[in-house]
This record gives C-alpha cells, sequence and structure tokens, in this order.
C-alpha cells in the first residue's frame, strides 16, 4: 500500500541565542493511508516541532515529508490540526468556529452547505444543540469537541493533532478517544497524534512511534495489531496491557534511565 | 428596574454635583464675575445658542477627524510594529520619545510651520495626540497573538492578510476599544488646546477664549460645560462602536 505520509531522515535544528539547537536527528516515520500513527516521546524531545513540519509550517534542514505522494514545502489545504489549547474564536459561535476552514479552502462554497457539513460533524461529536453558543459557554471536553470538528470539516486528507486532549480529566479524555475512534470510521482522514499518553497511543493507534530523547529519532514502532472497533475494556486486557509495558520500557530508554528505576537513581 | 437604574443613578450623581456648586457659590456670595453658578449658566446657553450650536459642531468634527485618521495611522503602525520584530525595535524608542513630548509645546510650532490653517492644525494636533495608544495596543495584540491562533489558518496555506482579517483584528479589538477610549479624550484636547490658543480661531474653545477676553464668566463655565457633554458624547460613541464591534469580550456579570 502507498504511505500517505512519508517523513524521510528529517533533521533539524532551532538556532538560539546558544548557537543551534538540534531538535530531530534523521527522523523516519511512514503512514499508510487511513491508518492512525500515535507519537509519544519524553517531553522537549521536538513532538510539536514534528507537526509544524508535515503541515509545512516549516521546512526542515534536511529531509523531505512527503504527503500523497508530494514533497511538502508549504502549507496545503489538505490538512487539519487540532492543538492541546482549542483556540476556538470567542467572537464566533460554535458552528461559526466549524466552519472557518472552509471559508479559506472552499470560498465558494455555499453557506448553507457549509452549515450542513458543520452540524452533521457537531451531530457526531455530542454537541447538538450548543450549536450557536459562544466557547466561553462550553466545558473543556465541548470546546475540544468542537475544535476537532473544526480540523477535518474541510475533510482533510491528514489530521495532526498535538496532544488534543492533554488538558482533560481522565473520563473526558476517554470520552473523547471514542469519540475519536467513532469520527475515524466515519471520515476518511489519515492521523497523526502527539500524545504523552501510553494508554490512548495504544487505544487509538493503529502504530505507536517512540521518539528518542532530543535530538528525536525514531527510537521504537509498535504495530497496535488490534480491531479498530476498540473500546476502553481492550486496555484491559493481556494484548494491550503487554503493549504498554513495552512502551514504558521504551520510554524509559528514551529518556536515558535505565529500565526499572522511573527516575530514583540520579 | 435595571435599566432605569443605569439611567437615574448618574442623572442623579449629575444633579447632586450641580447642587452642591450651586450651595458653594451662594454660600461664599461669589459673584458671577468670579465664579458662576449652575443657575447663571442657562441664561449664557441662551443668549450664545447658535454659537454653542456651530462652535460645538466645529469643535466635533475636527475632534472626531484626527481621531479617524490616528485609527488609520495608528492601526498601520501596529500592524507594521506587531508583524516585525525589527520595525517593533526600531519604531518603539522614536514613538515613546514622540508621546513624551508635552503636546502644548507643538501648538506654536504647528501654527508656524502651517501659518493660518486654521482646521488643518486643529485636526492635525488632534492626530498626533492620539495615535500613540492606538499604535501601542494593536501593536502589541498582534505580536502577542498565540501561535495557534495563527497556525489554524496558516496550515491551511491562507495569507498572512486573511489571518490578519480573520483571526489578529477581531482579536485585539478589545484591546483597540480599550485604547480608543483613551485617544479620544487625547483628541479632544489636542483640538481644544489649538482652538483656545489659535487667534481668531473656531470651536468651543475659541467661544471659551472670548468669554475670556469679554470677562463674561457665564459664558465661560457654560463652554466648559458644553465641552464636558460633547466630551462625554464622543467616549460614549466609542463605548457604543465598542458593544457593537467588541461586545462577544464582555463577560456576563456574575
Ligand atoms: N521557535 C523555537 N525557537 C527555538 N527553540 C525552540 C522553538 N520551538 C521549540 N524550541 C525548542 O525545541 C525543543 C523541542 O520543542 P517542541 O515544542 O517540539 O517539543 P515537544 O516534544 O513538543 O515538547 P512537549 O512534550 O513539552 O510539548 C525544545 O527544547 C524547545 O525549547
Ligand atoms: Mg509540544
Amino acid at each position: 500500500m502507498q504511505n500517505l505520509i512519508d517523513i524521510k531522515g528529517v533533521t533539524h535544528a532551532y538556532r538560539t541565542r546558544h548557537g543551534a539547537l538540534p531538535v530531530l536527528d534523521n527522523l523516519d516515520i511512514s503512514v499508510p493511508q487511513g491508518e492512525f500513527c500515535a507519537v509519544v516521546g519524553p517531553s522537549g524531545c521536538g513532538k510539536s516541532t514534528l507537526t509544524r513540519l508535515i503541515s509545512g509550517l516549516m521546512k526542515p534542514n534536511a529531509g523531505e515529508v512527503w504527503l500523497s505522494g508530494e514533497k511538502i514545502t508549504s502549507p496545503r489545504k489538505t490538512v487539519g490540526m487540532a492543538f492541546q489549547n482549542p483556540v476556538l474564536l470567542e467572537w464566533r459561535t460554535i458552528i461559526e468556529n466549524v466552519v472557518l476552514p472552509l471559508e479559506i479552502v472552499a470560498p465558494s462554497m455555499p453557506k448553507a452547505q457549509a452549515n450542513d457539513r458543520a452540524m452533521h460533524l457537531l451531530e457526531m461529536v455530542g454537541l447538538k444543540g450548543f450549536e450557536s453558543k459562544r466557547p466561553s459557554e462550553l466545558s473543556g471536553g465541548m470546546r475540544q469537541r468542537a475544535s476537532l470538528c473544526r480540523a477535518i470539516v474541510h475533510k482533510p486528507e491528514v489530521l495532526i493533532m498535538d496532544e488534543p486532549f492533554g488538558a482533560l480529566d481522565n473520563f473526558t479524555r476517554e470520552d473523547l478517544w471514542q469519540t475519536m475512534r467513532d469520527l475515524r470510521a466515519a471520515e476518511p482522514f489519515t492521523a497523526v497524534l502527539i500524545t504523552h499518553d501510553l494508554r490512548e497511543s495504544v487505544f487509538l493507534g493503529d502504530q505507536v512511534v517512540v521518539l528518542s530523547g532530543r535530538p528525536a529519532r525514531t527510537q521504537y514502532v509498535l504495530n497496535v495489531d488490534l480491531p479498530h472497533d476498540r473500546t476502553i475494556d481492550i486496555l484491559y486486557e493481556k494484548e494491550a496491557v503487554g503493549m504498554l509495558h513495552v512502551l514504558r520500557e521504551q520510554i524509559r530508554i528514551a529518556q536515558g534511565r535505565d529500565g526499572g528505576t522511573d527516575g530514583g537513581a540520579h | 428596574m435595571e435599566r432605569f437604574q443605569k439611567i437615574a443613578v448618574p442623572l442623579l450623581a449629575i444633579a447632586v454635583f450641580l447642587a452642591l456648586w450651586e450651595f458653594v457659590v451662594w454660600i461664599n456670595g461669589w459673584p458671577p464675575y468670579k465664579m458662576a453658578a449652575p443657575s447663571d449658566l442657562p441664561a449664557a446657553f441662551i443668549r450664545f445658542q447658535d454659537q454653542f450650536i456651530g462652535m460645538g459642531w466645529q469643535t466635533l468634527w475636527r475632534t472626531v477627524l484626527g481621531l479617524a485618521l490616528a485609527v488609520v495611522f495608528g492601526t498601520l503602525l501596529g500592524m507594521v510594529m506587531g508583524f516585525s520584530r525589527v520595525a517593533r525595535d526600531a519604531l518603539y524608542p522614536l514613538l515613546v520619545g514622540f508621546n513624551a513630548v508635552p503636546k502644548a509645546t507643538l501648538v506654536p510650532v504647528i501654527a508656524l510651520i502651517f501659518i493660518g490653517q486654521h482646521d488643518f492644525n486643529t485636526v492635525l494636533m488632534a492626530f498626533l495626540i492620539s495615535f500613540f495608544p492606538i499604535a501601542v495596543s494593536v501593536g502589541i495584540g498582534l505580536s502577542t497573538l498565540e501561535p495557534e491562533y495563527r497556525d489554524i489558518l496558516a496550515a491551511l496555506g491562507a495569507s498572512k492578510l486573511t489571518i490578519f482579517r480573520k483571526i489578529a483584528l477581531p482579536k485585539t479589538l478589545p484591546e483597540f476599544f480599550g485604547a480608543l477610549k483613551v485617544s479620544v479624550t487625547l483628541a479632544f484636547i489636542g483640538t481644544n488646546l489649538v482652538e483656545i490658543v489659535s487667534p481668531h480661531g473656531k470651536g468651543l474653545g475659541a467661544l471659551f477664549l472670548s468669554g475670556q477676553i469679554n470677562s463674561d464668566y457665564p459664558l465661560m463655565f457654560a463652554v466648559l460645560i458644553a465641552l464636558a457633554v460633547l466630551g462625554i458624547l464622543l467616549y460614549y460613541g466609542v463605548v457604543a462602536l465598542e458593544r457593537i464591534f467588541a461586545g462577544w469580550a464582555e463577560r456576563e456579570a456574575q
């Protein structure tokens, strides 16, 4: 199968006052069409940088990013993004927020059609009846749902998410995992999800990429051979628990610590 | 009830203020040529009715025009400073220095450069004195825009102008109107400054000057009241605009 996302030998460094700060080092990631790639790694290793490179907001110093057979040198309309902060525009209602990308990507689309599309998504994530509210009237979890709708309203090929559930409490987060699972079944996007939560990566990912500490390399790739219609319960079953153990171990290595000591050794 | 309170309370405050003023003048037995009492003012207003309307209009349009220029120029300058670090570093000290100069000292300078151009000088002063807060607020609003706000559109290949129009501009509107409230008062001061010191000038400032020359104290106080009323009108004009364009930023009272 052709890969929809191909990250080949991407290397990047920031220029800072104290000289170059290498962040990504010869990174390789491939995501086949329609698959869900979860990326985990130590804090500050370069995950957000990676999302900005995939979306074309920045160009890597070396290496290439390919999306559906095209080399990325600048942003394109076929990308959707969601962040930890829902970044909803306070002066727009929820539905006006959701249609925002359509105003850029398809300016000639009739308003009614754009609203229909937005309403359809809002219904899917359980926000029916909230479309005319202001973002400040919604809870954090609801805002993040609206933010996800906005990220996919223009049917992007690639959905890039940078810790979208990171600021939510545990139960809300699990709710949103299930929402994400359902969206994924209904919409055709290929996804990259940055996360700090190993359970999240196993629940949602078809593959989990573990990045090493800064500068980040691809340290380990776990294939999650579980059915797509997962339930939260699956995380407590043997197979998933085994994967979580493996990932935990890899994170320890990425953090530069020996297995088992978990930080206490310093 | 709430609406009634909103209107009644300030009116009552004004009434109390006028009563106190009247009382102080009466208890001290000041004659009108020392200090006018509120009861002397209606006569002055009626006597100079046409003057008040004509001159008030002069003051109003020149203030509003100067402010409008300040909004355009201040916003452009703020945009340049907000989007470019280099421009910010270059312009900031200049602007701060310019703002620090007491504007009263500019009046004779302007009057010398543009001799006799009374309208032009007045509008220019209103503009010069009021663009600074607008430039600073727009500049800071743009330069402190969280990158994610930019990225939601930039990731789709939207142009800088689109991002400015759809996100940066509306997002800075609350700060912009905060600055505009300061600027409108400053522009008003700038207009009056030129009107008062220019011989053969126009506007309420000139009317004040003629009151002074003729020792017509009730007229002078009447002008002060007219200025206060006009200042309040201008200020609440800005508040009304703020309600319309940035009403979303207002939180419901808890
Ligand atoms: N614009 C920038 N200029 C200079 N250095 C930067 C810039 N952005 C990020 N960095 C640095 O690059 C490194 C990687 O940052 P990045 O945000 O990609 O990490 P991250 O993996 O997303 O971290 P976190 O897990 O905390 O979200 C950090 O050390 C950060 O300080
Ligand atoms: Mg990050």
